[in-house]
C-alpha cells in the first residue's frame, strides 16, 4: 500500500452478492473457453493476424469489469476478447469479428486487436501498446464536463507502464480530479520481457505516487480482490473525483500471441501460477460458501462450451464483408458522393 | 507578399471593418462555443496566457476554466485525451502550440484519431479540430519551421485544412468544428496579421472547395496556405509582362477540390504548384500526380513545383529566405513553362 489514501479501507462493503459471483464465475469460463478455442480456429487458419489470449488473466479482467457499472466507459489493450464478452457482447459477434466477417462486433473491419461495443459502453481494444490509456481519460475529461457520475477504466498491461503517455495523462488525471481508475493487468511480461527487466521499480502501482494519487496492488488471481480493489477505486472516482491506480498479478499461460513459441519462460514458472488457476480458486470459494454446487459448476462449463460452439457455428455460418464496405466507414460522409469531390482512387480508398 | 492585392474570389459580404487572420480564427472558435455547449478549447498556454499567438484571447474570461483548458506540456497526453471526449461526443478544439510540437502526439492522431470511426466499424464518430500554427520565416531555425501538410494529408480518416485568409481561417474553422470527423487544421504563424473581411456566424466555408484567387488564362497557380500570397505576388508582377497567371488555392488538402484544380490546367495547360514544405513526397508533388493522372492530354509543358529548400530550416535570415519559394521563383517557373525569358 503506497499511501494512507489507498483504496482499501470499504473492500469489505464491495462483496458482491451470490448472484453476482455466480455471473462472475460464469463469465470468467466463457472467457476460458472462448480464448481455447480462439487458438484452435487460429491454428486451422480460420482466423488471421495477430490473436492475444487472455487465459489466466481471467480473475483481472471479470473481477475489474464486474466492479464497475454497465454504463461506465472502458478502454482496454489488444488483448481484449474478455474485455468485450465481460460486457456482455455476444459471444457470436466476437468469435465473427475475429473471422473477419460481416456479422462481427465491428463488421470484419477490426479484429481481434480492434474490438469495440460502444452500444455496452467499451470503448475499444487498441494496438499501439499505452496508446489507448489517454483515450480512457478524455472519456473522464467528457464525464466530468458534463458533471456525469460515471467512471472511465483504462485497462492496459505491464509494458505500457514504460510509455511516457501513461504518466501524462495520469498527471493530468490528478491534476484536473477526473473519475477515472488506471488498471494495470500485470501478465509479468511485456511481450518476451520480463517485468524486472524493464522497470527499475517492479512494483507498477507505486508510478501512481509521482502523482500524488492512490494506488494498490492486488492478487489478479482472485477475483474477489480484484472485485473489491475497483469497487472502491470506481467509488473513489465516483463519489471523491479521485483517480487511482489499481495493479492486478497475474499470469497469461500462453505466449504474447499465437505466433509467440513461448520458449523463454520456465515450465515450472508456469506450473507454479496454474496452481492458483484463478477459476478453479474461484470455484473452491464458491462450492465453500454454497453459492454454487458441483453440479451448477459443472453446468457453467457446459453452457460455455455450448455458447462458445454456437459461436464458431454462427461466424463459420457468416457472410464475408461486401467489398462496398471498403471505405464506407471512413468519413462521417464520404465525400466521393460530392459531385466536385476527388477522382476515385484505385482501391477505392477515401476519394481524395 | 505584403503589397499583393487582396483575393480576388472574396468580397466582404458583411464586415464593414477588416479583421486579422488571428482575430478570425477567435471569432470562430467564439461564435462556435456560444452556438454549442460541447465545443471546448484545450492545449497549452490557451487559457490565462491567450494562446503562444493569442489566437484564444478573450476565451477564459468568457467562457471559464471548463470549457478553455490549460494543459501541461503533454502533447501526446492532451491530444489523446481530446481523442477520447470527442468519441464521448464533445467537440474538443486542440491547439497545439505549433505543428512542430504535434509530432510528439503523432500516434494519438495517426492511430487513434484517423482510425477510430474506421476500424470500429462506424460505431464512434472522432469530431475534434486540432489547430496547428507552422511554416517559417522568423528565423525560428530547425525544430520550430515546419510545414507537415504532406504528413497529415497523407493519412486516410484525417480532414486538412489550410487557410491563407482571414476570411477562410473564420470559415473552415467553423466548418472543422462542426465536421463530425477529425480535422487538422494548418495555420500560417506568417498569417496571423494578415488583414481582410470575415463572413457572419453561418457563412461557413465549406471542407473541399477550391478557391480561384486570381482570374488569368497562361498558366494554373496551384499554392496553399502563406504560399497564396506568394503567388499572387509573382502574378502581379507578371500581369507587368502580360503574363496572366490564375492563382488557385486549394483551401483544403483532404477532402481535395481536384475538379477545380483540373478545370483550370485543362484551360490554361500549365501548371506550377507552390508549398513551402519540402519537395521529396510533398504535396507538390502529389498534387503533380493527381493532375498527370487528371489532365495529361490538356499539359503544354510538364508541371513545375516550387517548394522549401530539401534542408532543415537553416538559421542565418540570408540562408532562411534562400531556402523558401519566393515570388521570384514562382514567375520564374511561368516564364520557363511559357519559353518566355531566361528563368
Amino acid at each position: 500500500m503506497a499511501k494512507t489514501r489507498s483504496p482499501s479501507a470499504r473492500d469489505a462493503a464491495a462483496r458482491p452478492d451470490a448472484e453476482l459471483m455466480r455471473g462472475m464465475f460464469e463469465t470468467m469460463w466463457l472467457i476460458r473457453r472462448f480464448e481455447e478455442r480462439a487458438a484452435e480456429e487460429y491454428m486451422r487458419g480460420r482466423i488471421g493476424g495477430f490473436l492475444h489470449l487472455a487465459i489466466g488473466e481471467e480473475a483481472a479482467v471479470v473481477g475489474a469489469i464486474s466492479a464497475l457499472r454497465p454504463t461506465d466507459p472502458i478502454t482496454s489493450t489488444y488483448r481484449e476478447h474478455g474485455q468485450a464478452l465481460a460486457r456482455g457482447s455476444d459471444p457470436k459477434a466476437v468469435m465473427a469479428e475475429l473471422f473477419g466477417r460481416a456479422t462481427g462486433l465491428c463488421g470484419g473491419l477490426g479484429g481481434s486487436m480492434h474490438l469495440m461495443d460502444k452500444e455496452r459502453h467499451f470503448y475499444g481494444g487498441y494496438g499501439i501498446v499505452g496508446g489507448s490509456i489517454p483515450l480512457a481519460v478524455g472519456l473522464a475529461f467528457a464525464i466530468a464536463y458534463r458533471d456525469e457520475d460515471s467512471v472511465a477504466m483504462a485497462m492496459f498491461g505491464d509494458g505500457a507502464v514504460n510509455q511516457g503517455v501513461l504518466a501524462e495523462v495520469m498527471n493530468m488525471a490528478e491534476l484536473w480530479r477526473l473519475p477515472v481508475v488506471f488498471f494495470v493487468l500485470n501478465n509479468q511480461y511485456g511481450m518476451g520481457t520480463a517485468v524486472e527487466r524493464a522497470s527499475a521499480e517492479t512494483d507498477l502501482f507505486k508510478r501512481a505516487d509521482a502523482f500524488d494519487m492512490p494506488a494498490r496492488q492486488v492478487d489478479g488471481m482472485d477475483v474477489m480482490a480484484v472485485h473489491a480493489a475497483v469497487s472502491e477505486a470506481a467509488r473513489l472516482a465516483r463519489e471523491e473525483r479521485q483517480p487511482s491506480m489499481i495493479e492486478a498479478i497475474a499470469y497469461r499461460y500462453r505466449g504474447h500471441s499465437m505466433s509467440d513459441p513461448d520458449t523463454t519462460r520456465e515450465g515450472s514458472e508456469k506450473e507454479r501460477w496454474q496452481a492458483r488457476d484463478p477459476l478453479v480458486t474461484f470455484e473452491r470459494v464458491l462450492l465453500g460458501e454454497g453459492v454454487v454446487t458441483r453440479e451448477e459448476a459443472d453446468a457453467v462449463r457446459t453452457a460455455a462450451e455450448r455458447a462458445v460452439e454456437e459461436a464458431v457455428a454462427f461466424a463459420e455460418e457468416s457472410p464475408e464483408v461486401p467489398e462496398e464496405e471498403l471505405a464506407r466507414h471512413l468519413y462521417a460522409d464520404p465525400w466521393s458522393d460530392d459531385p466536385r469531390g476527388g477522382a476515385t482512387v484505385p482501391g477505392g480508398g477515401g476519394g481524395s | 507578399m505584403s503589397t499583393a492585392k487582396a483575393p480576388a474570389a472574396r468580397k466582404a459580404p458583411s464586415g464593414p471593418k477588416p479583421v486579422s487572420y488571428r482575430e478570425a480564427l477567435t471569432q470562430a472558435m467564439r461564435e462556435e462555443m456560444e452556438r454549442d455547449p460541447d465545443v471546448f478549447v484545450m492545449g497549452e498556454d490557451v487559457g490565462q496566457y491567450e494562446g503562444a499567438f493569442k489566437v484564444t484571447r478573450g476565451l477564459l474570461r468568457e467562457f471559464g476554466e471548463r470549457r478553455v483548458v490549460d494543459t501541461p506540456i503533454s502533447e501526446a497526453g492532451f491530444v489523446g485525451i481530446g481523442i477520447g471526449a470527442a468519441m464521448a461526443g464533445l467537440r474538443p478544439v486542440i491547439e497545439m502550440m505549433t505543428v512542430n510540437f504535434s509530432i510528439l502526439a503523432l500516434d494519438q492522431i495517426v492511430n487513434n484519431a484517423a482510425k477510430v470511426r474506421y476500424m470500429f466499424g462506424g460505431q464512434v464518430a472522432c469530431p475534434m479540430v486540432i489547430r496547428m500554427p507552422g511554416g517559417a520565416g522568423h528565423q525560428l531555425a530547425a525544430q520550430h519551421s515546419h510545414s507537415l501538410e504532406a504528413w497529415y494529408s497523407h493519412v486516410p480518416g484525417l480532414k486538412v485544412a489550410v487557410p491563407s485568409t482571414p476570411f477562410d481561417a473564420k470559415g473552415l474553422l467553423k466548418s472543422a468544428i462542426r465536421d463530425d470527423d477529425p480535422v487538422i487544421f494548418l495555420e500560417s504563424e506568417g498569417l496571423y496579421a494578415k488583414k481582410g473581411p470575415v463572413g457572419g456566424p453561418e457563412e461557413l466555408v465549406p471542407l473541399g472547395r477550391a478557391a480561384v484567387r486570381r482570374r488569368g488564362g497562361d498558366c494554373t497557380v496551384i499554392a496553399l496556405s502563406r504560399m497564396v500570397w506568394v503567388a499572387l505576388s509573382a502574378a502581379e508582377a507578371l500581369a507587368g509582362e502580360g503574363i496572366e497567371a490564375e492563382v488557385i488555392d486549394p483551401r483544403t488538402l483532404r477532402p481535395l477540390d481536384l475538379e477545380a484544380l483540373a478545370a483550370s490546367v485543362r484551360r490554361t495547360g500549365r501548371a506550377v504548384i507552390v508549398e513551402e514544405g519540402w519537395p521529396e513526397s510533398g504535396v507538390a508533388a502529389n498534387l503533380a500526380a493527381r493532375l498527370y493522372e487528371a489532365c495529361f492530354d490538356w499539359l503544354d509543358a510538364p508541371i513545375a513545383r516550387v517548394t522549401a529548400a530539401d534542408v532543415p530550416m537553416p538559421y542565418a535570415k540570408n540562408l532562411e529566405q534562400a531556402a523558401l519559394p519566393s515570388p521570384s521563383q514562382v514567375a520564374g517557373e511561368v516564364r520557363r513553362l511559357l519559353g518566355r525569358g531566361g528563368g
